[in-house]
């Protein structure tokens, strides 16, 4: 299986990896997958309180070159985003952006979720009720 | 000495062939191309005189009579044509046999297929090092116990079950024994009497002869032991495996083995020498831990887990350059890691974030130090951007974390 030469580029020059201070209370975390499947995604976001932008966004990810990619992508796409609009990230826009093959859906749902999962740690931090969104198969 | 790249490092799955079988191959595709089993011309005698000469190479590099080759299209058939050969043959005797966990697919898949036919089957656990428990075999032999099928070297961590001991304990109990011996015939030392084996499966592709071609032995002395074919047709392989025989590929076999034999001491230690430096070199990482027993290996093989990083992940940092292998299993639909790694107690992390080297004839000191470099350079690479090391090196438990499976 070969790969595209966007999850090549993605996964050489890795964008926004790095940590964010998860004690701040514009920062959400999102911690999402687990050890034994392969493949786990910490994705964080650094709201501005005041335009609720995005302003930082930042990754790290155990998992293989298109986990890697999606996530490395994903903080791409939300910086600059309202967290409203991030919300509205589709794992499909991923897929089709890195040409992900179908066994690598689930990277791209992996890195949807740890967006979701992201804004719903700043929204819990901000005294906003969680937003819950169908579970979509992994 | 210049380093050639790309390295291949994955001659567990498959060697290149050795350019001396290809010469010795050539002539029978074209001008000697006769069938093996026409009796009555001069085409089918050079090519029956082709397929005796290999057969004795073949015999020869494991100490059996020529008599007790036959010849399968690889591996997985001859596996098969053990296992279910003997189930059909002995089912007077009973319809027991115990294999173990970390068996080749071929043998494993093939024991479900006799559990679905009536017969009954044990899986024996592995050890931690990779090793089965002999006490374990001899209590699990019952008096319906017909076959114990235990694999030579395995093709993941390279590990070597003590063939000698399962053999007395299968002897004692008037069991027959039959061993995988694909990944070990070739690369050490195999004789079929000093080990006590009844029946071997090996394949040429594995050791620089062609795909396609591989041989069952079976004993035909003390005891004589048959199997029920399970190809039928014009009764070549003396009834057990009918077939036109593939000519210039048991000739390629024949040569390959004949390599083997003549090299395999000198080659035995030089790779085991690569082998260990490239082990060395990998091990100064952090976290990093040597899959099977070190102490009875195969001297080409060695699998590592790197912790904290994903093997396929890890891969790809230098699978331009590099061929290898990895117990995750990120590259199948499955998503499961590999069965032999966790068959030895590795969690799935573990084996998720684990490589196997296969080093091979062809394989140099410069392109083991190019490995050395390259493999290190990314495992560091991924765990700069790994949250498990993060995790990990702030102390965190990684085991009583919620994690969300999915």
């Amino acid at each position: 299986m070969a790969y595209s030469d966007k999850v090549i580029d993605h996964y050489a020059n890795p964008k926004n990896v790095g940590t964010l201070d998860k004690s701040k209370n514009n920062v959400g975390t999102g911690l999402v997958g687990a050890p034994e499947c392969g493949d786990v995604m910490r994705l964080q976001i650094e709201v501005d309180e005041v335009s609720g932008v995005i302003r930082d966004a930042k990754f790290k990810t155990f998992g293989c070159g298109s986990a890697i990619a999606s996530s490395s992508l994903a903080t791409e796409w939300l910086k600059g985003k309202t967290v409203d609009q991030a919300m509205a990230i589709d794992n499909m826009d991923i897929v089709e952006e890195l040409n992900l093959p179908p066994v690598k859906i689930h990277c791209s749902v992996l890195a949807e979720d740890a967006i979701k999962a992201a804004i719903n740690d700043y929204r819990v931090k901000n005294g906003l009720p969680e937003l819950v969104e169908e579970k979509k198969a992994h | 000495m210049e380093l050639n790249l790309p390295i291949y490092l994955d001659n567990n799955a498959t060697t290149p062939m050795d350019p001396r079988v290809l010469d010795a191959m050539i002539p029978y595709f074209t001008e000697k191309f006769g069938n093996a089993a026409s009796r009555n011309h001069s085409f089918g005698w050079v090519a029956e005189e082709a397929v005796d000469y290999a057969r004795e190479q073949v015999a020869k590099l494991i100490g059996a009579d020529p008599k007790e080759i036959i010849f399968t299209s690889g591996a997985t058939e001859a596996d098969n044509l053990a296992i279910k050969g003997i189930y059909e043959m002995y089912a007077s005797k009973g319809d027991h046999i115990i294999t173990c966990t970390t068996e080749h697919k071929a043998v494993l898949d093939t024991c479900k297929h006799i559990e679905t036919i009536g017969g009954h089957v044990t899986y024996l656990p592995v050890q931690a090092d990779g090793l089965v428990d002999l006490a374990d075999l001899e209590k699990a032999i019952t008096p319906k116990t017909i076959l114990i099928a235990i694999m030579y070297g395995n093709n993941e961590t390279g590990v070597i079950q003590p063939i000698r001991e399962i053999s007395q304990i299968a002897r004692k109990h008037g069991v027959l024994f039959f061993t995988d011996g694909t990944q070990a015939v070739g690369k050490v030392p195999v004789d079929v009497n000093a080990d006590g084996i009844d029946l071997m499966a090996f394949s040429a592709h594995k050791m620089y002869g062609p795909k396609g071609v591989g041989a069952l032995y079976v004993r035909r002395k003390n005891p004589r032991v048959k199997v029920t074919s399970q190809m039928d047709g014009g009764g070549h392989e003396r009834g057990m495996r009918s077939g036109t025989l593939n000519v210039p590929a048991i000739v390629g076999f024949g040569k390959a083995c004949e390599l083997c034999m003549n090299e395999m001491e000198a080659e035995s230690k030089r790779l085991s020498k690569l082998r260990d430096k490239l082990e060395q070199g990998l091990l100064v990482l952090e976290e990093a831990y040597v899959n099977g027993t070190p102490e009875h290996r195969l001297p080409h093989t060695a699998n590592i887990s790197f912790k904290y990083v994903e093997g396929e992940g890890l891969m790809m940092g230098f699978n331009k350059n590099i061929a290898l292998s990895s117990g995750s299993a990120c590259t199948s639909a499955s998503l499961e890691p590999s069965y032999v790694l966790k068959a030895l107690g590795l969690g799935d992390d573990l084996a998720h974030s684990s490589l196997r080297f296969g080093l091979g004839r062809f394989t140099t000191e410069e392109q083991v130090d190019y490995t050395i470099a390259a493999v290190k350079e990314t495992v560091l690479k991924l765990r700069e951007m790994s949250p498990l090391w993060e995790m990990f090196q702030e102390g965190i438990d990684l085991d009583k974390i919620e994690w969300a499976h999915h």
